[in-house]
């Protein structure tokens, strides 16, 4: 359970969240959705202790984020950033190994247990047969996979995913957010995820935030939020709504 | 990479040192027998090439090691002590100490630990912009902060009588010749310590290669990590200078190759290369002795001219 109570983030002088509040229980999902610049990434480096909030509180568990230190954070709480590129050669294997960190000592090498996670993360993550190619040698979509992977890995509870199916195709899309979901209802996990992809938000969210210029603008089902006039008055579009005849959910298409 | 690989490959690096220190040893202006040495050829072996040998191991184990270990932290395959100009800070602090406080031998080493950590922030808060740290920002850094210091050094060479200023400017090519059993004693510390330290967080610097934003987000403290990495590397390269000058490129070289063999996992790269690096410059010194004997060369020469050309082909490999 993560607790989120009146957070304001300043960027010097400049705020850049203002009043958050909101509960993110065990076993769901939240999406979150904003234009460019609405403070939605902003929100999810303040949920890891990125950016320390200048009022309000953050609680893991009822325990204040403040007080964690960075290893307890990271053993709670993962992040997939948009993407990172590195100079060195590093494989997939030893990339998604990497995010044990948390788990071994500073010397040790990786247990049967890191070894086991890992390789069932990139599974989980259609990347089977991966282990031993370059990171650097992979296309961005299947970077951003491995990166997902890692993530899996670490098994901290909370994920928070910023912007996870920017560069993938339309099936490893849905398997990204299927994945997620299946996670937080099986093995009580939770997750935050940021899109731009309204359908997808109403497929797979149990809650959506809308943020507009760093405030809440609305919040609840997707069926409470995805609505017109909430639609245009955080992006500016207008939209027509519909429902989807497969899954039954909302269907939201832009009219330009 | 796999354990038992890498276990082999290390075995493997450990009998190569053996044996490159033999033949040191035994090759140079006076060719060495192995078994039945005279007393004079006793006396070369133990007061000059020995002491020479194991100070150049040292050398090359610590700048491979802090060659590697900043590589990492600042996610840059040609950051290097010598091209960061953190060798050069160590240089000005041994050259302080040496006209300043000429009696006392402990000042030199000390100062050049200083000198070495002063250019390495010096260079660090250079390169770091508003928008981070890019490859070509940290090395044109290295190079200002290089030639200021350059200057400086030249500058403070006009303090120095002419019988010095020989040895000195071989010195600042990186010189072995001066090595005394002490400064042996100072540099093998200093190369252990900086060695333990860097490979200790080997694991956090196979997140922060990727970034320091990842890595954070996995739990490694960052600013603590970035200054043992900083500090040990400091040390070694200020024990290495402080004794032999700036041997430059070893840092670059020495993890290149390494990480062609074993990959990028720090766990390896950095004492492998620790070990790779003493077989280095005890072999380029052994050249720097033999080539053109009973004439020498600095061994910073040799270690340059296999250094300048790769650097070029790492830049230029995208």
């Amino acid at each position: 359970m993560l607790e989120v109570r009146d957070i304001t983030i300043k960027y010097g002088e400049c705020e850049v969240l203002l009043d958050i509040t909101f509960n993110l229980p065990d076993g769901k999902t939240i999406v979150l959705l904003g234009a460019n610049g609405a403070g939605k990434t902003t929100l999810i480096r303040a949920l890891n202790g990125t950016l320390p909030p200048a009022r309000g509180s953050i609680n893991i568990d009822g325990r204040d984020l403040n007080a964690l230190s960075r290893r307890e954070i990271a053993k709670s709480i993962t992040v997939v950033a948009q993407e990172n590129e590195t100079r060195f050669p590093i494989t997939v294997m030893e990339f998604v190994l990497s995010g044990r960190f948390v788990h071994g000592s500073a010397f040790g090498w990786e247990t049967e247990d890191d070894l086991e996670n890992a390789k069932k993360a990139l599974a989980d993550c259609n990347l089977s047969g991966f282990e031993t190619r370059l990171m650097n040698h992979l296309s961005g979509g299947e970077r951003q996979r491995v990166v997902l992977a890692r993530a899996i890995a670490t098994n901290a509870r909370i994920l928070l995913l910023d912007e996870p199916t920017a560069n993938l195709d339309l099936s490893h899309q849905a398997m990204m957010f299927r994945l997620v979901r299946e996670r937080c209802r099986t093995q009580s996990c939770s997750a935050i995820v940021i899109t731009h992809d309204l359908n997808l938000a109403s497929e797979f969210a149990d809650e959506i935030i809308m943020l507009k210029n760093g405030r809440i603008a609305a919040k609840g089902t997707p069926e409470e939020v995805l609505t017109a006039e909430n639609v245009r008055n955080v992006f500016a579009v207008d939209v027509l709504l519909d429902e989807n005849p497969a899954s039954r959910k909302v269907r939201v298409t832009a009219v330009f | 990479m796999q354990r038992n690989r890498a276990m082999l490959l290390g075995g493997g690096l450990a009998v190569l040192l053996l044996a490159v220190l033999a033949a040191a040893a035994m090759l140079g202006a006076e060719r060495l027998p192995i078994f039945d040495l005279n007393e004079q050829q006793r006396s070369i072996l133990f007061d000059i090439r020995l002491p020479r040998i194991l100070l150049g191991a040292c050398v090359g184990a610590s700048l491979a090691a802090a060659g590697a270990g900043l590589q990492s932290l600042l996610r840059n395959p040609l950051a290097e002590p010598y091209l960061l100009g953190v060798s050069n800070g160590a240089a000005l602090g041994t050259m302080l100490a040496f006209v300043f406080f000429g009696a006392f031998e402990w000042s030199r080493p000390v100062l050049a630990f200083a000198g070495a950590g002063v250019a390495t922030l010096a260079v660090y808060r250079l390169a770091k912009s508003r928008e981070g740290m890019n490859v070509e920002r940290l090395v044109l850094s290295g190079v200002i902060i290089t030639t200021f210091l350059s200057s400086v050094i030249v500058m403070m060479t006009t303090l120095l009588d002419a019988a010095k200023l020989r040895s000195f400017t071989f010195w600042l090519l990186g010189d072995l010749s001066q090595a005394t059993l002490n400064g042996v004693y100072i540099a093998f510390a200093a190369a252990a310590i900086g060695t333990v330290i860097l490979t200790s967080q080997a694991r956090a610097l196979n997140l922060m290669m990727v970034g320091e934003r990842d890595a954070f987000d996995f739990g490694v403290e960052v600013g603590r990590v970035r200054m043992l990495v900083f500090g040990a590397a400091s040390l070694v390269v200020g024990a290495s200078v402080a004794a032999s000058g700036s041997v430059g490129y070893v840092g670059l070289i020495v993890p290149h190759l390494v990480r062609l063999a074993v990959g990028s996992d720090n766990r390896l790269v950095v004492p492998f290369s620790a070990v790779a690096g003493a077989i280095f410059v005890v072999a380029a010194d052994t050249i720097a002795r033999t080539a053109i004997a009973p004439r020498e060369l600095p061994v910073g020469a040799i270690t340059a001219l296999i250094g300048a050309p790769l650097f070029i082909y790492l830049l230029r490999r995208k």
